[in-house]
This record gives C-alpha cells, structure tokens and sequence, in this order.
C-alpha cells in the first residue's frame, strides 16, 4: 500500500519548490521516485494525477518519456550505459557484455538480489572519457570490462557508489 | 488573397491553411493525422507540398497561406517524401486488409494502393502487441497503429477525458491508456469517437466486427433517438438485413456535437432495433394471452373498442398518451386525433414528468417555456451555473462540451447535493440540501442586490416586478440560508458575486429542478437570478434547461400536451378553437384535459375507461408505480403503439407494432429548439409501421379521414397552423436544422430568445417573488434517509432501449449509491443487497459505495425494472402549477437484505 499523505507530503514540497508551473509534475516524480527507492509505483503516480489535476494518461507520458523514470521496481543501483556509437566504438560493447555476464541480467531487468537494474541511455555527452556508464546519480568514465568488474565487486560488497 | 496551387490561382482567406484551400477547390491532398473537427498537429507529414521559396516541404494541414503563396502539390520531391513515409509506415503493419473491420474505409490502405508500396513480408517487423478487446464495445490493435495521434486528441479536445497519451518516445510511441490498462479498467466512458476517428483499422467497434463490409453498407444521416441534445449520427446499415452496423458522429453540424461526437449511447446504443424481441406483427389479448393478428383485424378491433368505450362513457372517458421518442408528425397527429377524431381533451406525454415546470416557469417569467440560448454558445460563456444536472452523464456531449468552456478558461459554479464529475471541474461547489433550492437560489439573489451587482439599466428597462421580489427576499440572509440549505455562507456569498459580475453568465439545469412539488418555483427563481443580472438575449447567457428525450421538446411544441394545441396556442382561447375547427374541418374540445398523472387517478378511479399510449411506458416512469399498475389493469380497453411489449403494454387489449427511428423519416426537435430531420435508413422490420401511418388507419377506421403520403407533407400542415414553425420545411432544415422561432420560409430561425424584447405581450420579463417550502416528505425517524432518481450514463429512461442493445453486455444491474459513512453503519458492502421502504412501497437494490452521494442520501436510477423506483416516489402532491410530481426528494428507510 502506498502512503497516500506521503505521496501528498512529497507534491506539496515539490510545488513549494518548482520555480515554474510546467516543472511541478517532473519534480514530484522525482522525489517520488527517490522516496520509494528508484521507481514510481502506479498508485503513487494515481495519486499524483488526481493531486495536481492532471489525467492519469498524462503523468504515464511523462514517467515513460524520460528513460530516468521507471514504474517497475528497480534495483538499489541502476546503472545506465551509454549506447551511443562514439561510446560504443571505445569499448562500449566489452562493456556491455561483462554487465551483462556479471549481473547475469538483460537490459530492463533487474539482479535477484535487488541490487542492481541494468539499463541503457543514449549519449551523456562525456564522449570525451567514453566508455560511460552511470551508477545512480554518478558518472563513470574511461572504462575498462576489469574497472567495471570491480565496481560492481565493491558495490556488492557493500561498498559506496565512489 | 490570391495564392497559386500548381500555378492556378485561388481566393484564400487569411487563417487558412493550405489543406484548406486545396479541399476547397477539390485539388487532393492526402491527410493522415487530420481531422477537419480536430487542431491540425502536423505529425505525420504525409501531406507534405513545396512551396516556392522554403527550403522543407512543409505540412499543407498547418501551414497558414499568405498573399501570393505558390504551392505545388504533385512534384517528383512530394512524391518520393510520401512514399518513404508510407514504406516506413507499412514496413511495421500487418498485411491484413482482408479481414480488417477498416478494409474499405481505411486511409492507409488507400495510399498504400494510390502509390504502389509493396512490402515484402519477409521484411515486415511487426510490433508483436497484444490486443485490447476487455469490453464490450471497442477493439484496439496497436500493431496497426500509424501513430497519427487521432485518438488521443479527440478524446482530449472533444470528449475531454483524456484516456490516452503517447507513450514511449520516437518510432516506438503509441497511445496508450495510464499505464498501459485496457480501456475497460481506464476511466474510459466509452463515447467510441476514438474509434470513429482513427484512419485505420487500429481501433475499431467490437458490435460491427464480421456484420457487414464497408462497402456493403449504407450511410444514413439522422438524428440520436436518445437525449435531447440531438446528436448528428451517420448510421451504416446492412439494408437487406434490416441491420445496424456501426454509428459516427457526422460532420454535419458541428454547431450541435462539434463535427463527431456521440456519447455511449449514440454510438453504441442503435442496435435495439435489431433485438429479436422486437414485435414484427400486431398482437391482441386472448384469454389473457397476446395472440398474433393480421393488421386488418387488429386495427378493426382497436377502432372498434375505442368507439364502444366512447358510446358508453362519452369522449372524456378517453385519455391519449404521446410520446417524446416519437417524431413532430407523429406527435402532431396524435394530438389531433386525441381532439378531432376521439374528441377528448386529455392528451400528454412524459414532459409532464420531467419540464412540466420549466414550460411553466419559463412562460410566465419570460413568455417562452424553452431554452433561451443555443448550445454552442456556452463556450463564450464566463461564468456557468449547472444545477440538478448531471450533465456528463444525461447530455454528455453537451457535458463534455462545459469541460471545454472550463477548459478555455470559463469558471463553473455546480449547485447539487450529488457530487457529481462536473464538480471536479467546478471552481465553486454548493451542496445544498435536497428540495432547499428555492432558498438556495433567493440567497444568491440577496447578496447579489445588497451588493448592487444588479444590471439596473436591464431591469428598469426589460422587465417588471423587481420591487416587490426585491422586499420578498430581504429575509434570504446569507446566515438564514446557510440554515435551511446547510451551504456555508461564505459561498453563497462567493457565488453571488462570481455568477453577477460576469459579462456573460449562464445558467444551465436540468431535471433536479423542474422534479419537485416546488419545481415551477425553483424554475421561476433561476429566472429571477437570471433577468436581476441581465443575463438574457445575449451570447454565452440564459437560461438553459436540457430537455430530457430526443424530443420532448417537439412533442411539446406540436401540442401534445393537455391545455395547448400546437406553438403552445391555448385551448381556452376561442380564436385558436375556431382557426383549428376550420382546418381540421370539425369541432374539438375547448377545454384543459387532464395530465399523465392525473389521468392515472382517473383510471383508478373509473373516470377514464380507454387509454391510447405511444411509445411510452409510465408503469416504470411515473411515479407511485403500482398504483399505475393497478390503473391500467382497470381499462375497459387498452391500446398501445410500441416496438416491444413491456411493463406498461402487457396490460394493453391490442399492441400495434411500430416502426423504429431507423425505418421512418420525419423530424425532432432537440432541447436548442433545432427542428432537425430524422431519415430512413431501411424498411420498417417485420410488418410494423411507422406511428404516423398507424394513427391515419386508426383515424379512417372512426370517421375520419386523414391522408398524408409523408411526413414532409404532415409538416406543411403543422406550419399552416404553428406560427413559431412557420418556416419550417424539411427541406429547408437539411443540412443543419433551423431553431424556432421560425415564422417564414425566409426566417433564417432564432438563435437566441429575447434578444430585445421577452415573448409575452408586452414585451417585458416578469419577476416573481417565490418562497421557499419544505417539500413535502423529509427524512423522520421512521424514513431517514433522502432517496433521490435520475439518469446514468450508460442507460435510458425504462431501459427499453439502452437494455437490448450492445451496452447492455458492459452494465446491465441496478445499483444505488450509498455514502460509506452509511454503508458502515448498515453493514453492507459494496454490491451488496439492501431493502429501500417508503410510504409506498418496499424494492431490493444492489449497493455502490460512493462519496458522490451525501451520508443519509441514496441514489437510485429508474432505468430497471429489477430496482423499480418509481414504487417509492409520490404520485402527489404534484406541482401546483405544473403538476409535475416530486420525483428528487422522498423519505426512505433503508436495511440490509
Ligand atoms: S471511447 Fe471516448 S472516452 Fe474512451 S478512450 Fe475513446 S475517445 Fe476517450
Ligand atoms: S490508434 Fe488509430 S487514431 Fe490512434 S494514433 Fe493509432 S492510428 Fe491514430
Ligand atoms: S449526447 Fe444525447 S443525442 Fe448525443 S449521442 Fe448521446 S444520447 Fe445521443
Ligand atoms: S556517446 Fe556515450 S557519452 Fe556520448
Ligand atoms: S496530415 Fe498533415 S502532417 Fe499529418
């Protein structure tokens, strides 16, 4: 069950905070997200519809346009990788696939355990340092399958996202 | 301005855009995401042109001309642009044209063919989507979606719910409801424009899914046998079978529903003509059973025992129903061979139950009983008022068309005890206690004189009365009525002011004001706020009651009513007797007859001995309905026109089977006032006949003849003999209709009513001061809570209709709406059973949880005979006035069953 008054808690902070209008409904969704832990369940985003007046149709185009919304659950750790060619041709696709070995999920699923959500992203504009991937909030750059390796070691010992 | 297509030159108007002009001059353009009844968006680019100095091709349905603009329509450059655009198209869709519900009507399949794209299959990538078919009514396929965009606007911009948005982002985007429900779980109500909308076979309609190919059916235009709005429909037929394939909403008036729009029930709601249950030969009683008769014999026997009843009892022995489902001709008819051929003066038909107050009201307060304004014009309205209507649900293109006006930035004020969806998009909400209008609408007054917001200049010069009105509601103190109403004063207050200050305010109602023991006093009280604030004979102003049925309106205006003969010419004045005594060649009675209810007593009671009833079946609609149960087991001699037998007719001595709205022409006149045609679609079903033709049979049978060939014929008359239709033709209202009044064949109609002076003889508006009054029945420690009826979205009245048709699979139970407070405190849960008792009666209904209704207020529909509700109203005391009954507030006691 999704806490009715927190989900209203949450649009309230979010108006409060929005410098303007048309930025309301992507700000709540963000904190919604956050609070639930990296994904928007429905009946957060229902509640969100009927608080802020806006069909329900319209708050799904937004969460489904933006890659960085999701209404599946997702793991602790979403990690996005850029799939653009410049990044691609660097050693994205090495990349690519020792996530995907390592994780032993496809993109769009998430590790058993909870931890980890694979998913991809078009350019982040840091070609410069490409291969990039994101981990939450955070970039990483200048990639290796081995430097990958050990992110993932780390974050599944427990460790911090840096 | 001039501009130049394929270097021929052609007058244009500023705002238009290229597509426009081409259409015009019939030079094609193909179009995919357009709509003429939608703002154009320019995404799908397939109608692509050059012009003369751009660079891109540019989108012909949004470009905007300008002065000497030079477009080419059929370059190498356009060609090769569309045809990429449909290979891209058609490299994702499934090659299914031979059994896609759209083969023939489809926008895709015709460019497809127009310009030769051929896909190999092997290189077709379909989406690999499951369908959407969870309902009854529409099936949507996405693998054939072409991203047009269609649906979602239209369910935006006209039907204003919003269902779908596109989903996902570049190729991959398609319209989808939230979260990727089916419609069935969405807020969906079904309206069905999206599926008249889309070009293709993406969304289609579920009923018409293996009937019938495009091009084996037939498109007739006419109008909605529902509401009152009068919805335009193009109906497709299989002609041979008899059979409805499936509605539009038609292009052809956009003024009356916006160039598309239906509700449910236009668009899914047609196929009752094609119930198996329809009577297809004449029936007569025998040994209490219906036995099946040749029309000769049946007609014989109903002329017959007619004229025994009246040979034994006289002519006033006789009471004649009509019927708002009928057409003016028939109506017209009726009522003539009611006075002309029966003699009688009792003849009525259903308006009594639902405007008897508002013809009332209205007249004395302005000399006209019908809507003032029209209903395009409530989008230039800035303030709107809607009181005890559920407009949504009872007129819902209309209702759709108030969400707009919101939309566009009217303020709506709703005054209801229910709280209904409109609410949501009210700035003002006022739930006043049931039956406390009169209170309600003299606070809102008050305030407004004490705060000087009156158009003075309006009442000094327009009308009379505003003293006295004036002292009479000085008691109507914000704090008093606060009191009687339980609405806070604050919004009275509120109210007062957004609704006075207005340039243009409106003031739209509906039965929650006219069905009442008071409902000619609620009437007159709207009437009042309306005249003190000048808000007559203007734009986006009046005062606008929705007439209930397709044509109570009409069935009023041709006088099928007890005290006036047709354009409400009174039957006690001697120069109308005498003008109609010539026409119609022999005497009629001068005198007021009775009405439904009255004639119901009357039967009880022995003073009315034959009844003749068209199309109508009050033994579910009147109210204290047993008692009408037991009045018509008491006729010497029944005799009834319908399509179905029902409730009301299995008391009839003879049934005469009628025609539907699908196999006659004729014409209704819908609550604007618009005269609109009503056309054949095919021949009537089995061997029943139009009412019109049944009433010329019956008419020659008791001595007198009447002859028409058509109804266009019985037309002429009632314009000989009707002066607000004067000028009405068939002919003339092919296209759009025209509003009365409507005095001369080059009248052009009326609009609006009291543009510069009221109806009544001396031109004024008159104030009347109106009190409140309890009504007659509240809540007691015996009966505490307040029952309330009306209508819902998905049915109609008795059901007669709605129930034998496609929406009948989506909702087919009763339910009552109870407020959970209530439904704790009884211990019932949702669809869970309850006994509602009154003084009259005890029915079993199915509860719905809902906080729409008030704690201590249940809401009932009256549309099925397994909860009649009628059992629990009361038949008196009726409207004095009016004597309309009180059907909107009764006491009743309520227990789990
Ligand atoms: S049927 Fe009407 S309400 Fe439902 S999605 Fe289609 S257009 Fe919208
Ligand atoms: S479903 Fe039909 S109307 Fe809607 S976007 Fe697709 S093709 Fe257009
Ligand atoms: S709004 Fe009324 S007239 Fe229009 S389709 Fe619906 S029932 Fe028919
Ligand atoms: S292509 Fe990967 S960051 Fe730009
Ligand atoms: S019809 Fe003009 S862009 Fe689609």
């Amino acid at each position: 069950m999704v806490d009715r008054e927190k989900v209203s808690a949450l649009v309230e902070k979010a108006k409060l905070e929005s410098l303007e209008e048309k930025d309301i409904l992507i700000n709540t969704l963000h904190k919604i997200q956050d609070y639930f832990g990296n994904y928007v369940p429905v009946e957060a985003a229902e509640i969100v519809a009927e608080e802020l007046g806006v069909p329900k149709s319209k708050v799904y185009e937004v969460l489904t346009f933006y890659t960085m919304f999701s209404i599946k659950p997702r793991g602790k750790y979403v990690i996005r990788v850029c799939v653009n060619l410049p990044c691609h041709v660097t050693g994205g696709r090495e990349i690519v696939q020792i996530l995907q070995e390592s994780l032993g999920v496809n993109f769009g699923e998430t590790t058993k355990d909870g931890l980890f959500t694979l998913e991809t992203t078009s350019c982040l504009g840091l070609c410069g340092v490409s291969p990039v991937i994101m981990i939450n909030d955070q970039y990483y750059g200048d990639l290796t399958p081995r430097k990958v390796k050990e992110l993932i070691e780390n974050l599944r010992k427990g460790g911090d996202e840096r | 301005m001039i501009i130049f297509i394929n270097e021929k030159s052609f007058e244009a108007k500023q705002g238009q855009t290229i597509y426009d002009v081409a259409m015009e001059n019939g030079i094609e353009i193909p179009v995919l995401c357009h709509h003429p009844a939608l703002e154009p968006v320019g995404a799908c680019r397939i109608c692509a042109v050059e012009v003369e100095g751009m660079r891109n091709l540019q989108t012909a349905c949004t470009t905007k001309v300008f002065d000497g603009m030079r477009v080419y329509t059929s370059t190498q450059r356009v060609f090769s642009a569309r045809k990429t655009n449909l290979y891209l198209i058609l490299k994702v869709h499934p090659n299914d044209c031979m059994t896609c519900d759209a083969n023939g009507n489809c926008k895709l399949q015709e460019l497809a063919y127009q310009y030769n794209i051929k896909i190999p299959t092997q290189e077709v990538e379909l989406r690999g989507l499951p369908l959407d078919d969870a309902d009854p009514f529409i099936v949507r396929d996405l693998n054939k979606c072409i991203q047009c965009q269609l649906c979602v606007r239209v369910c935006d911009e006209i039907e204003n719910m919003s269902i779908y948005s596109m989903v996902e982002r570049g190729y991959e985007t398609l319209p989808q409801p939230a979260f990727g429900m089916p419609l069935k779980e969405s807020e969906c109500v079904f309206c069905g424009q999206c599926a008249t909308v889309c070009p293709v076979g993406a969304i289609v309609e579920k009923p018409a899914i293996g009937k019938a190919r495009w091009w084996e059916t037939d498109k007739t235009t006419t109008t909605c046998p529902y509401c009152g709005v009068g919805c335009q429909i193009d109906v497709f037929v299989d002609k041979e079978k008899k059979e409805v394939v499936r509605v539009y909403g038609s292009a052809i008036n956009p003024d009356v529903n916006d160039g598309i729009a239906t509700c449910v029930k236009g668009k899914f709601g047609l196929d009752f003509v094609n119930d198996p249950a329809r009577l297809k030969e004449p029936v007569v009683k025998r040994n209490g059973e219906f036995v099946k008769v040749s029309w000769q014999e049946a007609l014989d026997y109903a002329a017959n025992g007619l004229k025994s009843v009246i040979e034994k009892y006289g002519s006033e022995s006789v009471g004649v129903l009509s019927s708002a489902k009928c057409t003016n001709e028939e109506n017209y008819l009726m009522q003539k061979f009611a006075r002309a051929v029966l003699k009688t003066p009792n003849v009525d038909h259903c308006a009594r139950l639902c405007h008897a107050s508002t013809v009332a009201g209205l007249a004395r307060a302005f000399g006209s009983g019908a809507m003032t304004n029209n209903l395009k014009d409530i989008l230039q309205a800035q303030v709107i008022l809607v009181t005890g209507s559920n407009t949504t649900e009872a007129h819902p293109v209309y209702g759709s068309r108030i969400k707009k006006a919101v939309r566009k930035g009217a303020k709506l004020i709703v005054a209801d005890p229910r709280k209904i969806e409109l609410v949501n998009y009210a700035t003002l909400w006022l739930r006043q206690r049931p039956g406390t209008d009169v209170a309600l609408f003299n606070g809102l007054l008050h305030v407004i004189i004490k705060e000087d917001l009156v158009n003075k200049e309006f009442i000094s010069n327009r009308t009379t009365g505003f003293e006295e009105l004036k002292r009479a509601v000085e008691k109507y103190t914000p704090e008093y009525v606060e009191k009687i109403t339980n609405v806070p004063k604050e919004k009275i207050i509120e109210a007062a002011r957004l609704y006075a200050k207005a340039q243009r305010a409106a003031i739209v109602y509906s039965m929650g004001i006219t069905q009442h023991e008071h409902g000619t006093d609620n009437v007159l009280a709207i009437a009042n706020l309306a005249m003190a604030t000048g808000n007559l004979g203007k734009e986006g102003a009046g005062v606008n009651p929705l007439r209930g049925q397709n044509n109570v309106q009409g069935a009023c205006d041709m006088g099928a009513l007890p005290d006036v003969l047709t354009g409400y010419q009174k039957v006690t004045s001697p120069e109308v007797i005498e003008k109609f005594e010539k026409a119609w060649q022999t005497k009629i009675p001068a005198k007021v007859g009775l009405t439904v209810v009255e004639m119901i007593h009357a039967a009880l009671e022995g003073r009315i001995k034959a009844l003749v009833v068209m199309g109508e079946n009050p033994r579910l609609s009147d109210p204290d309905a047993s008692l009408v149960d037991e009045a018509l087991s008491k006729l010497d001699f029944f005799v009834s026109m319908d399509m179905f037998l029902n409730e009301t007719n299995k008391h009839a001595h003879v049934v005469l089977p009628a025609a539907s709205f699908l196999e006659k022409d004729g014409t209704f006149t819908n609550t604007e006032r618009r005269v609109q045609l009503v056309r054949k679609a095919f021949e009537p079903v089995g061997e029943s006949k139009p009412d019109w033709q049944i009433i010329m049979e019956l008419s020659k049978r008791l001595g007198y003849e009447m002859n028409y060939d058509s109804p266009s014929q019985i037309m002429e008359e009632i314009r000989s003999l009707t002066p607000i239709y004067g000028g009405i033709t068939h002919e003339r209202i092919k296209i759009k209709g025209l509003q009365w009044p409507c005095r001369t064949l080059e009248d052009e109609g009326t609009p609006i009513l009291h543009t510069s002076k009221f109806t009544g003889p001396d031109g004024l508006g008159k104030f009347h001061v109106v009190e409140y009054r309890e009504p007659p029945e509240l809540p007691d420690e015996e009966y505490p809570f307040y029952l309330t009826t009306g209508r819902i979205l998905f049915h109609f009245h008795t059901g007669t209709m709605t129930r034998r048709s496609t929406i009948s699979k989506y909702l087919n139970t009763p339910y009552v709406e109870m407020n959970p407070v209530d439904a704790q405190e009884l211990g019932v849960k949702d669809k869970g059973e309850i006994y509602i008792t009154s003084r009259r009666g005890k029915v079993k209904g199915i509860v719905k949880i809902t906080e729409k209704v008030p704690p201590r207020t249940i809401f009932s529909s009256f549309h099925f005979y397994e909860t009649p509700i009628n059992e629990l109203t009361l038949a008196e005391p009726l409207d004095p006035i009016a004597k309309i009954p009180n059907f909107k507030v009764t006491a009743v006691r309520v227990e789990k069953a």
